[in-house]
């Protein structure tokens, strides 16, 4: 036996990756060449596919749902800034300041996902309803807002929506960054004459970047790609390319279509991601600390 | 900014009466200091003793409950450590890993501001200099070795010409020889910039080695404040003279004097001088201290045993029965340069004795086990501390 694992140790690794590489071969290359195969098909269910290199596919349907692939983007971008807005304090308060409380605070923002996605969602239905909770402080006590006036349907809603959904996603990633920061750094950075506003800016936000980067990118590709908030909290100006897949696959059968528009989709979030790394600098991502 | 001129013995830090509690814990204890401008001085205890908090507050990186802390005359306890003209070299270094070394040297300037970019430049590149780094400038922290690091820890202080450089164990992390090298080394980039230093350690040979002047600290307080020979020489308390070095301690009381010395009998009956005046302000009962290898040890001391006060040693080569001990040497270890010896009195305490290893040869040493020796010192060597209930330290 020892003997065997001697002399067929260049194996090892691959037999420890041959499960995994399976699975991937088989549930993710697979239908993967299987769609774009039908991406440039043309037919129907009761005539069948045909593969004829059908382009068309592709460059009609970038300008026949551009408006959905503008909601995608732009409601999953808002939804990563939004994300990024609340969950860098959260995380930053934990990390800094949550003392022995950490792991409580930790399982508190995990704590949604006990619940299923599609109940909080529709108990965002809910609070955002023309009767909940949320228009009834801003519209009948504060009144901010026209007694005509309404969340629901918005793009609002589904910005919320994703937004309070994704925020775990973002919040965690943040929290690993900030919490491996030497707290010695930021005195140093003191001791160097930078103010604590200072010392955030040049040594905590930098360090952090890893977490950041780690978690835009959480959130933004499943936002993007999200189509339960808009089908929920939205209304038919707000569909996303999510929801004319889902409808494209599921209701119309129009699989060609539907294949084409999740390519696209794909490939905008390859470029997209692309040039978030350049942006924040692959230095910062990947040569922090020894 | 003030140049980086010495201004010797103009006092640059005042402490008066720091207090810092920690809840119930009391980890600075109304502490007093004054250190002078341009001088190297030492922070010197065990670990949890309060020299680190106490240097943390002078950085203004932890308030004091109590007291007032004083730069250059300017009352700087309530100041953050952004605004007070001290810099720090910390223990791990805390050098920026997502910043150049040279960034990580410019960063104190840039922050002051009011600076060109060439001057910044030229500064960094002096202080690089000055570490013996020229060069490095453009590498990663990740990408330099420890001693390194330290030196651009160093560089990265200094070159905002601080009134006072705080050191909190800048050496710990380094291995023996890099540590000798680099305590040569601080030294003279100290003496070259005249800035003050304040250092903290637990290390008491790396302390003597290069302070001016060490304060020992022992639970919050300091127990004894003075430059490195005075310290070894007239420790003043049990836990001084235990923690710089090996020292033998024997309880007694005074019987006289003559001279200016004291006469002291100890508790297996023979009679010890000290210079008087090391017992002026002791009150209470005391111990006369020496140190090991100030004794000398000499064959002899047959038939004297347990004979109390006085027993004359017969045709001994000491002089008369004052400043000498009677034994048997209880276990001898060769230590290279010396050879250590434990001697048993009579009354059961033990005594060690470094003898130099002149006289040795391959052959073994010159007494072993069993042997029944005269101690004997010059009574300037004696010291005393007062016996306070104090833990138990090195005898």
């Amino acid at each position: 036996m020892g003997r065997l694992i001697k002399r067929y140790r260049w194996a090892i690794p691959y037999v420890l990756m041959a499960p995994g590489i399976a699975w991937l071969a088989v549930f993710f290359v697979v239908p993967n060449v299987r769609m774009l195969q039908m991406s440039l098909s043309e037919g129907s269910v009761e005539r069948g596919f045909t593969f004829t290199w059908d382009v068309a596919n592709y460059t009609d349907n970038v300008v026949r749902f551009g408006e959905n692939f503008q909601n995608s983007v732009i409601f999953g971008g808002l939804a990563t800034v939004f994300c990024f807005l609340v969950g860098y304090p959260l995380a930053y308060t934990i990390a800094f300041r949550g003392g022995r409380y950490k792991n409580l605070l930790l399982f508190l923002v995990i704590s949604p996902f006990f619940t299923s996605f599609l109940i909080r969602t529709i108990s965002w239905k809910i609070i955002l309803g023309d009767d909940g909770p949320f228009l009834e402080i801003v519209r009948d006590i504060l009144h901010l807002v026209p007694t005509n006036f309404s969340v629901l349907g918005s793009a609002v809603a589904v910005v919320a929506g994703l937004t309070y959904e994704f925020l775990p996603f973002m919040t965690l990633p943040l929290y690993v960054s900030l919490e491996k920061i030497d707290r010695s750094l930021i005195e140093a950075a003191n001791d160097l004459y930078a103010s604590r506003w200072g010392a955030f800016r040049r040594v905590t936000l930098p360090l952090s970047l890893p977490g950041v980067f780690a978690g835009s990118l959480l959130v933004f590709i499943p936002a993007i790609g999200d189509y339960v908030n808009a089908e929920l909290l939205g209304g038919p100006k707000t569909q996303m390319v999510g929801n004319v897949i889902q409808a494209r696959f599921l209701a119309q059968n129009d699989y060609p279509t539907a294949a084409a528009l999740a390519f696209i989709l794909m490939a905008a979030i390859l470029v997209g991601i692309l040039a978030y790394a350049r942006l924040l600098g692959t230095e910062q991502l990947t040569g922090g600390r020894a | 900014m003030p140049g980086p001129d010495a201004r010797p013995a103009e006092v640059e830090v005042r402490l008066v009466d720091v207090t810092k509690r920690f809840g119930d814990v009391v980890a600075v204890d109304r502490v007093n200091l004054e250190v002078r401008g341009g001088e190297f001085f030492s922070l010197l205890g065990p670990s949890g003793c309060g020299k680190t908090t106490t240097l943390r507050m002078i950085g203004g990186f932890e308030e004091a409950t109590s007291g007032l802390i004083e730069l250059r005359g300017q009352d700087v306890t309530w100041l953050p450590p952004y605004q007070r003209n001290v810099n720090t070299v910390f223990q791990n270094y805390a050098l920026f890993p997502h910043l150049t070394v040279f960034e990580n040297v410019a960063f104190g300037l840039r922050r002051k501001g009011g600076l060109e970019a060439k001057e910044i430049k030229r500064r960094v590149e002096e202080m690089l200099d000055l570490v013996e780094l020229p060069g490095f400038g453009k590498r990663k922290p990740n990408q330099i070795s420890g001693g390194q690091a330290q030196r651009v820890a160093l560089a990265r202080a200094l070159i905002n010409r601080p009134a006072v450089l705080l050191l909190d164990e800048p050496l710990g992390a380094l291995d023996l020889k890099l540590r000798k090298q680099m305590q040569v080394e601080l030294k003279r980039i100290q003496h070259e910039v005249g800035v003050t230093f304040i250092y903290v350690t637990h290390d008491q040979e790396e302390a003597m080695t290069m302070s001016d002047r060490i304060a020992v600290m022992n639970r919050g307080r300091y127990e004894q404040l003075g430059e490195p020979e005075e310290l070894y020489e007239r420790p003043r308390t049990r836990f001084v003279a235990g923690f710089l070095g090996v020292s033998n301690l024997l309880g007694g009381s005074r019987e006289g004097s003559a001279d200016g010395y004291a006469v002291v009998r100890v508790t297996d009956g023979s009679r010890l001088r000290v210079q008087s005046a090391l017992l002026q302000g002791i009150e209470g009962s005391f111990e006369i201290g020496v140190r090991p290898e100030k004794i000398r040890i000499g064959t002899g001391g047959e038939g004297t045993g347990g004979e109390g006060p006085g027993g004359e040693g017969p045709g001994g080569e000491a002089p008369g029965e004052l400043d000498q001990l009677e034994g048997t040497i209880a276990d001898a270890s060769y230590l290279g340069v010396s050879t250590q010896y434990i001697v048993e009195l009579r009354s059961g305490e033990r005594v060690s004795v470094y003898e130099q290893n002149v006289e040795r040869t391959v052959h073994g040493s010159l007494h072993t086990s069993g042997d029944r020796v005269r101690l004997a010192w010059a009574p300037d060597h004696a010291f005393v501390v007062a016996s306070d209930a104090a833990g138990p330290d090195q005898t």
